[in-house]
């Protein structure tokens, strides 16, 4: 177990250097000079001297290189070129913002698909069974900003039920909760088909299995059946889901926080993106991605803890 | 797995509703993008300040937008974009992913170790954040458009492909080839090539969908294509604007691209169940 | 003689498809004492699976039991409320399943599994354990404690079988059936696992049902067989009568099939012609009269039993006393 999760942290260690590397680098693979292409061709000379000094582009590559990992490693993720605010400070008054949003449109989509799916397999078969599927595939399909948009065209536009813009004010707990009913139900929407789907096909597929039936057949009530036996079972592949998961959760984030005019991440960096503002969308990136590969990497250990047969099988 | 346009394959989408349901409306979109010029009452470049911001009306069956542009013509026109885009960005990704994968899958073993690394630093990005950067550096635009969702989408087609012929690899035909003398260009062409084809169409043609909301997504942040050109995604920053006001075309923007997304997505799933019933999804007939 | 500890009187069970009944069971009776061991034995789709199915309460939902009864030591259990049906697995009856590589979930230990088996004990963990510990001493596995923490897919068919089996005896059950025990194996696991049944009746004070559609486990094992066909048991007898002095016409086809008995070489291996016949509506009169050679006009009508000895019965018209 303990070289299966050394080899796991180990390898999204390589995959972040790799990421920062390419971050980094992406600005020289651009023909013009770095500071250009970070802020565009039409910024004014001044700016990109400032640019040029700030982040010492005008040094050698390789020294420039080791700059920027030290740097990084210190928590100093640069500066914003247009208010001078370092990257690190925006970032992290942005990431609690999308993290809640994250985290309770994942809720929403647990409950609700985890909810369908064993309804569909309570009625399997029949037309209840049938119509949740078509919707499931319905749910994943549609674009989250598209839902994002008509739900706050009907409940904010026209229903006035719940704010349009917003995190709600500090402190208040009632109108942040309030403001954040829509955007989750948009991010966690595509979230409840996959998952019912996957929890019907899971739990189809492992009530019939044979394990569990040699647990009936001596007898084990069947709360224990369904508990240990089956479930223990179908945790499994849905950890890794929805670890994985969580990648489209932060693009959907993105478009989501830009149409109901949401502080976080994603407002973050697509106001970055039109000011050609680099130090911030690659501190954002950076960070984004750290995040991401800490989640599946510990999704991963927590999996090999649960499956014995994914820890034996690495170990050839 | 036969083959997807196999007679077989298609009578068994067809039988099937939602995969039926699915080629009606991907078909109606074809019809639109190809046949747009003929089909689109006005010229979507036309503006018309003075009908600006109308409701649905029998001049304008889905009304005008801001510069008075009518609704229902850049939304056919936007058919053209999206459909070029996401066919042009998903194969040439799939072919890309195709050779890569059959790289790695076949050759030596430091290629495969290298490739993979690059395959997962890309995959470990959430799509939109490397799809902005690249953006913020190269700036937007309809070609930067297509080399984003192009890297976005090669690593999972690379994987699928590399898997598939790491598994092959192994098969007896293969070895009897190896066995007789068969040049490496050979095998790879004639024996492994038509056997991981199968998958591959199954998960481009599932991905279609996914291009097509990436597209529409960057174009509705105006990171898209450039405007005018009409994209499904301008045209629903346009009603987004004027939402209070005007809603009938943040509505009439949204339904190609419900109806776009899931009639792509029902044609996959439909695909993919009448192909291969082992992967058939957990839907019930 | 002994009471008989188990009890098959005329049952009779239909499964539910999409295309109506099937009867997967017509009047099947078996009885089964202390100390024996019973051999059910034919071709798949006769009724055994589904007959130790029915001896364990474990029938599907779809499945429905339209008549007879099981007695468990007089009392028939199929009429029992679910609770006290549940009660009797594993502790007075118990089963040994066909497959080996499934039949244990892959994220429990094989000790955790032998201690869930004993959940109606009162005994504490630790005597479970030691418990487990001891049967699997006894069904020949060294090295029991190490067994004990592994994971299913460590072992060997085999040793996942004698797992099975040593599972099976937790509680001393007085019912144990075999539902093909050795189907899954290799020939030469195969060949360990019956020696461990073998041994296993010195010790055994129950009664043991093997169920195989292999006729060399069976003559291996048992002491009298139930052959069955089409849902029906069409001959029983002791086991060197059955294999010296078959009467039934589908026994003696089924017995001439068997290669283990051809004593000059053959090149044309013998079948028997025709095709199961279809159980969603079964046959009136003989069910293997279609196919059998000594079929006459009286098999139009169903078949008595006729005995041949007072421990040899067979469903026949055409076998005189």
């Amino acid at each position: 177990m303990l070289s299966y999760a050394l080899q796991r942290v180990g390898l999204a260690l390589v995959i972040l250097f790799v990421v920062m590397l390419a971050m980094y680098g992406m600005v020289f693979l651009v023909p013009g000079d770095p500071a250009s292409v970070a802020l565009g061709p039409r910024a004014k000379p001044a700016l990109k001297a400032l640019l040029t000094e700030r982040m010492g582009l005008d040094q050698p590559v390789l020294v420039q290189i080791w700059r920027f990992f030290s740097n990084t490693l210190h928590g100093d993720l640069g500066v914003d070129v247009w208010s001078k605010r370092p990257v690190l400070d925006q970032i992290a008054e942005a990431f609690p913002h999308t993290l809640i949003l994250g985290l309770v449109a994942l809720g929403w989509a647990l409950v609700l698909g985890i909810a369908l799916g064993v309804i569909s397999v309570v009625y399997q078969g029949r037309w209840v069974d049938r119509v949740l599927g078509v919707i499931s595939v319905g749910f994943i399909s549609v674009p989250s900003f598209v839902v994002a948009i008509y739900l706050l065209l009907i409940f904010a536009v026209w229903l006035h039920w719940l704010p349009a813009i917003g995190a709600g004010k500090p402190g208040d707990v009632i109108s942040q909760i309030k403001a954040l009913i829509l955007p989750s139900l948009a991010v966690g929407i595509g979230w409840v088909g996959y998952l019912a789907r996957m929890v019907r096909a899971s739990m189809l597929e492992i009530m019939g299995a044979n394990h569990v039936r040699t647990a009936r057949a001596f007898g084990l009530p069947e709360r224990r059946v369904v508990l240990r036996y089956a479930l223990r079972l179908a945790i499994v592949p849905t950890i890794s889901v929805i670890a994985m998961g969580l990648g489209s959760i932060l693009s959907s984030a993105v478009f989501v926080e830009t149409v109901f005019s949401r502080p976080g991440l994603g407002t973050l960096i697509t106001g970055a993106v039109f000011k050609r503002n680099y130090p911030v969308v690659m501190g954002t990136v950076l960070v984004t991605t750290a995040f991401y590969l800490l989640v599946i990497t510990a999704a991963d250990l927590l999996i090999a803890k649960l499956d014995p047969r994914v820890r034996d099988a690495l170990a050839d | 797995m036969p083959w997807p346009t196999s007679p077989r394959a298609l009578k068994a989408l067809l039988a099937d509703p939602m995969g039926a349901m699915g080629l009606v409306l991907v078909s109606l979109f074809v019809v639109m993008a190809l046949a747009a010029p003929i089909l689109a009452p006005y010229d979507p470049l036309a503006l018309n300040v003075r009908a600006k911001l109308q409701g649905i009306s029998f001049a304008h069956w889905l009304g005008t937008d801001q510069l008075g542009r009518d609704t229902l013509s850049r939304l056919i026109f936007g058919a053209r974009t999206a459909l070029s885009i996401s066919l042009t960005a998903t194969g040439l990704a799939g072919a890309i992913g195709l050779l890569l994968g059959l790289i790695a899958g076949y050759g030596p073993r430091w290629l495969d170790a290298g490739l993979v690394l690059t395959l997962d630093s890309v995959n470990a990005l959430p799509m939109m954040m490397l799809a902005l950067a690249i953006i913020t550096v190269i700036g937007p635009g309809t070609f930067t458009l297509i080399l984003v969702v192009v890297l976005v989408s090669i690593p999972s087609y690379a994987r699928l492909i590399r898997a598939q012929t790491l598994s092959l690899r192994r098969a007896e035909f293969i070895l009897a080839e190896r066995a007789i003398g068969a040049s490496t260009f050979r095998i790879l062409l004639r024996h492994l090539l038509p056997n991981v084809l199968g998958p591959l169409v199954i998960v481009l043609s599932m991905d279609i969908p996914v291009v097509i909301m990436l597209e529409a997504g960057l174009s509705y942040l105006n990171l898209g294509v450039k405007p005018p050109t009409p994209s499904w995604g301008n045209v629903l920053y346009d009603g987004y604007s004027s939402i209070r006001t005007s809603p009938t075309l943040v509505i009439a923007a949204g339904a190609p691209l419900v109806l776009a997304t899931l009639g792509f997505t029902f044609l996959g799933e439909g695909l993919r169940d009448a192909l291969d019933p082992r992967l058939a999804s957990t839907r019930p007939r | 003689m002994k009471a008989p500890l188990l009890e098959i009187t005329d049952l009779s069970v239909a499964y539910q498809t999409d295309t109506g009944p099937v009867t997967a069971l017509r009047g099947a009776n078996l009885v089964a004492r202390a100390g024996e061991v019973i051999g059910i034995v034919g071709e798949s789709g006769c009724g055994k699976s589904t007959l130790a199915a029915a001896v364990m309460n474990l029938l599907p939902a779809t499945a429905k039991v339209t008549a007879g009864a099981v007695r468990f030591l007089g009392e028939d259990i199929l009429t029992l409320a679910p609770q006290a049906q549940r009660a009797l697995r594993g502790t007075a009856m118990a089963m040994i399943f066909q497959d080996p590589m499934t039949a244990f979930s892959p994220v429990l230990t094989m000790g955790d599994h032998l201690v869930d088996f004993q959940h109606q004990s009162p005994a504490s963990y630790r005597d479970k354990l030691a418990r487990a510990r001891d049967q699997l001493a006894l069904v020949g596995l060294s090295d029991p404690d190490v067994i004990l923490r592994r994971y299913p897919h460590q072992l060997s068919g085999g040793m996942r079988q004698r797992v099975a089996i040593a599972a099976a005896l937790l509680m001393n059950p007085q019912v144990l059936v075999a539902d093909e025990p050795t189907t899954a194996l290799d020939v030469t696991t195969e060949a360990q696992i019956l020696h461990l049944l073998r041994n296993l009746r010195q010790t055994y004070q129950g009664t043991i049902v093997v169920i195989s559609h292999h006729l060399g486990v069976v003559a291996e094992l048992c002491d009298r067989v139930y052959v069955m066909y089409a849902g029906q048991v069409v001959e029983q007898a002791l086991v060197d009568d059955l294999f010296h002095a078959a009467r039934h016409p589908y026994t003696r086809a089924l017995l001439a099939c068997d290669p283990a008995s051809f004593t000059n070489p053959t090149p044309v291996l013998p079948t028997i012609p025709g095709r199961l016949p279809d159980l969603r509506d079964p046959p009136k009169g003989c069910s293997f009269a279609a196919r059998c050679a000594l079929r006459s006009a009286r098999c139009t009508v169903a078949p008595p039993w006729a005995q041949v000895s007072p421990s040899h019965w067979v469903l026949c018209h055409e076998v005189g006393v």
